[in-house]
């Protein structure tokens, strides 16, 4: 068996995090999406004004990831060197900007309906 | 049971899967450097045979962990005496002052796989020819298949004047010795760079574990005294004990580079001979004779060499450049013993030309595992293992080179055009500080 195994990354990843956190970040992966798609159905339309808002939001989530990353890494802030380097560090910011984009928009949208 | 070769070599193969891997993300990429090849999906072997391990360090625990899943009824023995297990690529991290010292300490018991037997007592004795191996106490434990894997013995008492209770006093570092050790070091190694003055750098005249460690620590000080301001205070002097810095070529030539560029005094043909740790003077063995070097920091490494008990059984090879240390006999490319045919060696103790590393051990354990697996079933096992090892050469805080190469000194990148592999990376520091550990965990559990 040659292929790479997701089991594997899931053990790693499981190491990593500890088994609960990873159960808990994949709950609110899977949840807010889900909740987002749903939301998107009922409302059949992106509300610009509260994506916007949600952005601003997003910023701040995708440096907070970029501050997990330097802090479990061991890391500065000038620690880039090259452009693999530039690549990781947008992977997180962005990973960071989309997911809180995603769930503040979607908590806002479901709060504004309740 | 696949009947498909099972080729671990990364200069042969893997490569796609390699790049497919990429697409889940660069978190886990540590991963990619003990890239896994389990066999656990296929169903399991059925035998009565007693296979003993010598040796429960990241190399014995992982061929128990893989014989467990591939075999059904087998009596699998893991022999070792030490209770703590050491999560030994963390030792620079320790000494660095990145990491502390609980972080590289955990215990054996918790990676015995169920169904696996540990007596808790040193190898005392190896009979190949009785087949058999003997406990610290006398009692002997028979076998039809031995793996060893009892890693090395650090040869400080070949240093004339040297003592291991002084590490952290006095200038005097060794970052192998034990977790505590190397946070001891780090104490000395940080009062050094407050005040500057001669750092003295080396490496054995013998093979050792993780030849990159020293390369590593030597760019850690000089980075360390660059942010507290007090390069232009000091002196680094590295000495090789051969005419190289590092043994593949052209990383040879990039750390020349990097020491230039950095103001590091490099001596070659040097190995330590002799220290005096209250003067501070080191005395390196030359061509030309003795010669003193008064140090205020000095990372002590010590000649490695096989564990007495396999020096004294007729296992190492019997002459050549690794017999007087007694590196086991062992076909390069299938880790099994060149005459007792159910003898493996894998892990540090293996007399083949590359790497101690935990690198090898995960790509040399399958291999090994394959073999003895194959001969239990009266099959031909075409597992290969082709000397891929890797070292994330730590060049600054937050920088490093993800090195990985074979025994034909050549590169085998993981992800060629994306993270350079002489290039100096925070991506390659990532991998080091994060992803490594948890996969050699993994690795440890047969999981990675």
């Amino acid at each position: 068996m040659k292929e790479l195994d997701p089991l594997v990354f899931w053990a790693v990843f499981q190491e990593m995090l500890g088994a609960p956190l990873l159960w808990l970040m994949l709950v609110v992966i899977l949840a807010g999406t889900a909740a987002f798609f749903a939301l998107l159905l009922k409302e059949r339309r992106i509300d610009s004004r509260r994506l916007v808002r949600a952005e601003f939001v997003g910023v701040a989530g995708g440096c907070l990831a970029l501050v997990l990353m330097a802090k479990v890494s061991s890391s500065g802030f000038t620690d880039a060197g090259g452009p693999a380097d530039w690549f990781l560090i947008a992977l997180v910011f962005g990973l960071g900007l989309a997911g809180t984009t995603i769930l503040i928009y979607t908590l806002l949208g479901w709060r504004s309906r309740v | 049971m696949s009947k498909e070769p099972i080729v671990i070599d990364p200069s042969r193969s893997g490569r796609l899967d390699r790049r497919s891997f990429l697409k889940l993300g660069a978190a886990g990429a540590g991963t990619l450097l003990l890239l896994p090849d389990s066999a656990s999906a296929a169903t399991k072997v059925k035998t009565a045979a007693r296979i003993v391990i010598a040796g429960a360090g990241a190399a014995g625990l992982t061929a128990a962990a893989q014989l467990a899943q591939r075999l059904e009824g087998a009596q699998i023995t893991l022999v070792d005496a030490r209770k703590a297990h050491f999560y030994q690529p963390g030792f620079t991290l320790v000494a660095g002052g990145i990491k502390p010292a609980s972080y590289v300490v955990s215990s054996t018991r918790d990676y015995v796989p169920s169904g696996v037997e540990l007596i808790e007592e040193a190898v005392a004795e190896i009979d190949p020819e009785g087949r058999k191996v003997v406990t610290a106490t006398g009692k002997p434990v028979p076998y039809d298949y031995l793996i060893v894997a009892t890693g090395l013995r650090l040869d400080y008492a070949a240093i004339e004047g040297m003592d291991v209770e002084q590490i952290g006093n006095n200038g005097l570092g060794s970052i192998y010795h034990s977790p505590e050790k190397a946070a001891a070091t780090w104490q000395a190694m940080s009062k050094f760079a407050d005040s500057g003055g001669v750092g003295v750098f080396l490496r054995p005249g013998t093979e050792m574990k993780c030849a990159g460690a020293p390369l590593k620590y030597t760019f850690l000080t000089d980075d360390h005294l660059r942010r507290r301001g007090n390069r232009g205070k000091a002196e680094i002097i590295y000495n090789a004990n051969n005419k190289v810095l590092f043994s593949v070529p052209i990383v040879h030539e990039k750390v020349r580079m990097l020491f230039e560029e950095r103001d590091i005094r490099m001596n070659y043909e040097r190995t330590l001979a002799a220290i005096d740790l209250g003067k501070k003077i080191a005395t390196f063995k030359t061509a030309e004779g003795p010669v003193e070097l008064q140090y205020d920091f000095i990372n002590v490494i010590p000649p490695m060499r096989a564990a007495d008990a396999v020096r004294n059984s007729p296992l190492p090879w019997q002459e050549g450049n690794w017999a007087a240390d007694g590196w086991i006999e062992v076909d390069k490319h299938t880790l099994r013993h060149k005459r007792f045919d159910n003898v493996f060696a894998v892990g540090d103790v293996a007399g083949v030309p590359k790497g101690k590393t935990a690198a090898s051990v995960k790509w040399q354990v399958p291999v090994a595992v394959d073999h003895l697996v194959a001969q239990i079933e009266g099959r031909e096992s075409q597992a290969h293992y082709g000397g891929y090892t890797s070292c994330p050469l730590i060049t600054r805080l937050g920088q490093a080179m993800l090195i990985e190469f074979d025994y034909k000194d050549n590169l085998v990148p993981s992800f060629p055009g994306i993270i350079a592999p002489l290039e100096e990376l925070w991506i390659s520091w990532v991998m080091k500080t994060m992803a490594l550990k948890p996969t050699y965990i993994s690795m440890l559990h047969g999981r990675a």
